[in-house]
């Protein structure tokens, strides 16, 4: 019973749309142990030496009049070095070294992703999340050690009429500690959602009569994936600069 | 054939809540690979590239404003010389001014001296020739005296008389005279 079933599924329409996320060994074996070697450890070995490629090889010629390689390189830096600048302010681009990291790490994660049959690494939660932890524990200690108690300014709005403050101020704390949330929640969430329609349309392909519909939407999909990836590293930095600038400046 | 529907079921069995991502078994796996590869790329960056590129844009600015600021003064220096072409051009023309004049001024001191002598050499010739026409008149004078006074006497001695040559000479002079 069970087997014909499974047969049956497999010759008709079978989605696994989710498939694509899940974690496996590399080298054999079921169990995943903490240090074991996965498609996890591939893609971010992939990602890291993606990475030396651009930010080290790319400039190692030093060059005044920069080449291809170097002038994106060059674009990446001044990119995050200006949106720490203006978004987080000027005392804040020590930790400008900490969101290039952040930057790098999900622009390539998310673009590496997009290619077939690879696997993406911030589409899982347990990626996001540490990443947005790291942000809410950095903002968190960097505010009371800048700051002291007038960190706890940032949650009783001086602007606001008296009696209204304690409300503020309970709304104000809960936003804070949602924060992390939809900081992970936002960049998974997109990065999987789209990967997922993108392999529900793929199953469509298998259906003659509508394929060729399903490859223009996996076409436009792609293109739209291709914008999410570079939007979702974007909004993930530009918050945690806008999260740093209420730890180095916390009144409204 | 019971084997390997189970083992499929396994399989799906460990993919089978819909999200791999809520398969919380291998957390610790991804964030210790997380965590590695954050702190590499953290030294990667922090370490070589961006102290790198920080030195390449400000070499860059550096470069940049030299030239500019050879510009600059390319540019002051080119000022600076057309203002001392146009110093010499009116030098130049002031100079050449000066020499005209100066010119102007010998011919004309050259031209009066000349002029000056030709009227004096004119001066002297015209005396000259008055003292001559005087001269000639002087001659011309005597001569008719003498022609008158001969022929007075030959007249007179044609008329049978006898000339006293000292009263026809006489005569002469006062015929000449009135």
């Amino acid at each position: 019973m069970a087997t014909e079933a499974h047969g049956a599924e497999g010759g008709g329409l079978v989605f696994h749309p989710m498939d694509q996320f899940i974690v496996k060994p590399l080298f054999g074996g079921d169990a995943i142990g903490l240090f074991t070697i996965t498609n996890v450890t591939l893609w971010m070995g992939i990602a890291i030496v993606a990475i030396v490629a651009l930010m080290v090889l790319g400039t190692a010629r030093r060059a005044t009049i920069p080449n291809r390689t170097q002038s994106v390189a060059e674009l990446a830096y001044v990119f995050v070095y200006k949106m720490v600048e203006d978004v987080a302010g000027k005392d804040a681009v020590g930790f400008f070294p900490y969101v290039m990291t952040l930057f790098m790490f999900i622009v390539f994660a998310n673009f590496l992703g997009l290619l077939p049959m690879s696997f993406t690494t911030t589409s899982h939660f347990a990626v996001t999340v540490v990443l947005a932890m790291l942000v809410f524990l950095t903002v968190t200690i960097v505010g009371f050690a800048k700051n002291g108690a007038k960190f706890l300014g940032l949650f009783w709005v001086k602007s606001a009429p008296l009696p209204l403050r304690p409300v503020l101020a309970i709304i104000e704390l809960i936003s804070y500690f949602v924060r992390p949330v939809s900081h992970s929640i936002r960049l998974a969430g997109n990065v999987m959602a789209g990967h997922a329609v993108i392999k529900v349309f793929a199953g469509f392909a298998a259906i003659a009569t509508i394929s060729p519909v399903s490859v223009l939407a996996i076409t436009a999909m792609y293109g739209l994936e291709v914008l999410v990836a570079f939007i979702q590293a974007y909004v993930f930095t530009i918050l945690t600069c806008v999260y740093l600038k209420d730890a180095l400046h916390p009144s409204h | 054939m019971a084997t390997e529907t189970h083992a499929a079921d396994a399989a799906q069995g460990a993919s089978a809540p819909g999200m791999p991502q809520l398969d919380f078994s291998n957390w610790g796996n991804q964030i210790f690979w997380l965590m590695i590869t954050l702190i590499v790329i953290y030294f990667v960056l922090s370490r070589i590239a961006l102290p790198r590129i920080a030195a390449v844009l400000a070499e860059r600015q550096g470069t940049i404003s030299n030239d500019i600021a050879t510009a600059e003064e390319l540019k002051a220096k080119a000022v600076d010389a057309e203002a001392a072409y146009n110093q010499a051009l009116a030098d130049a023309r002031i100079e050449a001014q000066r020499i005209i004049a100066e010119a102007k001024a010998e011919i004309k001191a050259d031209l009066a001296q000349a002029t000056a002598d030709a009227d004096a050499q004119i001066a002297v010739k015209a005396a000259e020739g008055e003292k001559k026409i005087a001269e000639i008149r002087a001659g011309a004078l005597e001569a008719v005296q003498a022609v008158a006074a001969d022929t007075a006497a030959e007249i007179v001695a044609a008329m049978g008389g006898k000339a006293d040559e000292k009263a026809i000479g006489s005569a002469v002079a006062d015929r000449m005279k009135g």
